[in-house]
């Protein structure tokens, strides 16, 4: 396929490398901050590629991953409430609760529909004007736009069935806490793609300057990523700490004005949010301004709104911190499986335990970390 | 794939020393084999994605209750014997029996009409191919209809012309059938179930747990056309591509494969054939990896995937080899007869792109991989949850 196939050529990755490899045999650990990254790193066996020395610690930028248990009760009991259509992108159904999941609810005669935009939501609220239409909005600046976006046209059109239930997160403040944290040991990071082409390299400029860390914003397919790791570890080896840009074609310093203006005008920062592992990250989360409260979902339907720990045997949140591996959770691959969830990443594709379970057993990395 | 430290050079472990399972590998193995209490509370619509959920609620509720050593196979139809006949003693070289296949399956696909088809035409080729894949010669259907209160005449004449239209080209009859209306709102427009009985006249010996190791993977040409057509015709996504369902009836394609087999080397060297439909080709390659307790692997690069259905795939965030085709087969077949197969295949107008995609191994038995176009190799497991619900 054109302009897929060029960014997959696999001799051009062996040659990549081999350069990584040339340039240091230091133990390096890099942390790939999103989920999109650790997908295409298992999908395409880049570990394997990768010379021994270079650790990837994956990192907590998978949004399905880190919504809380508590916020997925309070999803499923609005979806619950009489005459609601609870619309959702489709790998949020599966996330297990407290109790259930979404797509439990559903068999149980909630009406919860997978949508691919918002704004198939809102046309949903259209053309069902007697029912109330929620759409569960969910993930990091990327995402987040579209939310923003759609929530504008609801207001432009006086759509007055239509909400949100909020829980879009921002970056910055996850990776500061990352950062922050005592038990991670990280050399340089693999930067965000799609959440940078939204906010743009700028404020990423605190990681080299505070924390003395490369970090190289990349694309999500596997050819980016190596090339990616090759100038981090250059970086390393050269003795620099800098923000670079392995994404330029999509992505610019100042990022994308029209998608921030759109988030700013929406959405301001809660003093608190939850994040699954982590904990709680001041503003790290979104919520409607007052000037849009008709569309805030929290404000329209009474939800539990409680703080659920997660189940005992779960080690979701040590694997989100990337301080532990997958396979060092004792019910990974037995009790918890892609069919039988009990930690949230193991629902998304995009989490490490689901990419390790689906991709990475045959992985060497893997069995080396294992028999040792 | 690694480098040697010293040399730089590029060596492919995984050729080298062949498959050694790690501890975390077995750990998961042993989980996967462990059987599965079913014990779902109700139905979700992963039961009927085609994939594990949909497994373990067959084995695990329907065979419990039902039990016998024709439905125990698990095959996509039953085969069985119907008593000696002085014709059939003479016709199949002294096997004296005649063989039967019956099968039977039910068509909710949405919407009902589609580019390439609709679910008139996807009613009879899916039920004639269940039979060809036996290697039965498809003779008889049948037809029920569910339809809902207030469909109209005209899209049921639509349908009733391509299934007589799809009848003609395989060569069946519709024999029977019967007709249910419901309320509105009790189904979803029309729901058409057919069932066919085919006469198996070579001595084939085809079963999901012949495979065999050193046996050759063929693919009868492109994967995921009829499911991104589906999900492109939904219109939700406003992606408007040329792309067109590959649903088609496949028994002369297997009657060829099957005269070519045994002409060249013998009916019994096709082991394995089966039609990819629900959870794609990768769900079918783990049944036989499962059912024969081999280790298939198959090559990404090999395997034929239109450029409009990569491209939407892409789009969608799918994988062609999870989703549903209704016009291709898989078989798995002796190394000696694969290349004449696939040739013989090719001069028919449905094994046209046909082609080897992988071959049969020992271990790790009961595994599905494939070395990526990247140069890694990696698990090509069952399909989990739903992919892309009412695809058939």
């Amino acid at each position: 396929m054109k302009f897929i196939d060029e960014y997959r050529q696999s001799d051009l990755a062996l040659r990549l490398a081999e350069q990584i490899e040339r340039l240091t045999d230091r133990p390096l650990k890099l942390m790939e901050v999103c989920g999109g990254h650790t997908h295409t790193i298992f999908k395409y066996g880049i570990e394997d590629l990768l010379p021994r020395n270079i650790e990837m610690i994956h990192g907590p930028g998978c949004p399905v991953c880190v919504i809380p248990l508590g916020r997925v009760d309070d999803a499923i009991s609005i979806a619950q409430q009489p005459d609601v259509i609870f619309t959702t992108f489709g790998d949020a159904m599966r996330v297990p609760g407290s109790q259930t999941s979404l797509l439990d609810a559903k068999a149980s005669g909630a009406d919860v529909r997978m949508v691919y935009s918002p704004l198939d939501a809102l046309k949903i609220a259209r053309k069902n004007p007697e029912k109330q239409v929620v759409f569960l909005g969910l993930g990091f600046e990327t995402t987040a736009p579209s939310s923003a976006m759609t929530i504008l046209q609801a207001a432009k059109d006086k759509v007055e069935n239509f909400t949100v239930f909020c829980n879009h997160i921002t970056i910055i403040p996850a990776l500061k806490a990352m950062l922050d944290s005592p038990d991670l040991k990280l050399d340089g990071f693999v930067g965000p793609g799609h959440v940078s082409t939204v906010i743009g390299t700028r404020c990423y400029e605190f990681v080299p300057r505070d924390y003395g860390k490369p970090l190289v914003v990349t694309g999500f397919e596997p050819l980016d990523v190596l090339q990616s790791v090759f100038m981090i570890v250059k970086q390393i080896v050269e003795g620099r700490a800098e923000i670079e840009n392995q994404y330029a074609r999509v992505v610019t310093r100042e990022g994308n004005r029209l998608a921030l203006e759109a988030l700013f005008e929406v959405f301001e920062p809660r003093d608190y949010f939850e994040w699954r592992g982590l904990g709680s990250i001041a503003h790290s989360g979104m919520r409607l301004r007052s000037k849009y409260a008709s569309f805030d979902a929290e404000l329209k339907f009474s939800v539990p709104g409680l703080r659920i720990a997660d189940p005992k045997a779960c080690q979701c949140g040590e694997i989100l911190k990337g301080v532990k591996k997958p396979w060092e959770c004792k019910v990974f691959g037995t009790a918890c499986t892609p069919e039988t969830p009990i930690g949230s990443c193991m629902v998304s594709s995009e989490g490490a335990c689901a990419a390790y379970y689906n991709f990475g057993r045959l992985s060497k990395i893997a069995e080396r970390a294992a028999s040792s | 794939m690694r480098f040697t430290r010293r040399t730089g050079k590029r060596v492919n472990t995984t050729m080298m020393t062949g498959f050694s399972p790690s501890p975390l590998f077995e750990r998961v193995e042993r989980a996967r084999r462990r059987k599965h209490k079913f014990k779902d509370t109700q139905i979700t619509l992963a039961h009927g994605s085609g994939g594990r959920a949909m497994h373990e609620l067959i084995e695990g509720l329907f065979l419990e209750y039902l039990r016998n050593p024709l439905l125990e196979k698990l095959e996509d139809q039953a085969v069985f014997d119907i008593g000696r006949s002085a014709e059939t003693i003479v016709r199949s070289n002294g096997h004296s029996q005649t063989r039967m296949a019956f099968t039977t399956d039910s068509y909710v696909v949405d919407p009902i009409f589609f580019p390439g088809g609709d679910i008139g035409k996807l009613a009879v080729n899916g039920t004639v191919n269940d039979l060809a894949m036996s290697g039965a010669r498809p003779l008889y259907l049948s037809a029920g209809f569910i339809l809902e209160e207030g469909f109209p005449i005209e899209d049921l004449k639509r349908i009733l012309e391509s299934m007589r239209d799809a009848a003609g080209e395989a060569g069946v009859a519709v024999v029977t059938g019967d007709t249910k209306v419901v309320q509105k709102g009790s189904a979803d427009r029309v729901f058409i179930n057919t069932s066919g009985i085919g006469v198996i006249e070579t001595p084939v010996q085809l079963s999901a747990a012949r495979a065999e190791v050193g046996d050759k993977v063929i693919l009868s040409g492109t994967i995921g056309d009829h499911g991104t057509t589906i999900m492109i015709a939904r219109g939700e996504l406003e992606l408007e591509t040329d792309i067109e369902s590959d649903t088609a009836p496949l028994n002369s394609l297997v009657r060829e494969m099957v005269e070519e087999a045994g002409s060249a080397l013998a009916f019994e060297a096709i082991h394995c054939l089966r039609d990819p439909t629900r959870g794609g080709a990768a769900t079918t390659l783990n049944e036989l990896a499962t059912s024969s307790e081999v280790y298939i692997e198959i090559d990404e690069d090999l395997i034929p995937v239109r450029e409009e259905a990569k491209g939407a795939c892409e789009i969608l965030g799918l994988d062609p080899l999870y989703v549903a085709n209704e016009g291709k087969l898989i078989a798995i077949v002796a190394p000696e007869i694969a290349e004449r197969l696939v040739k013989r295949m090719k001069q028919n107008r449905y094994g046209q792109d046909a082609c080897i995609i992988g071959e049969v191994k020992a271990e790790p038995r009961g595994i599905v991989a494939m070395r990526t176009g990247f140069g890694g190799t990696r698990i090509v497991d069952m399909l989990v949850g739903e992919q892309l619900p009412r695809i058939c």
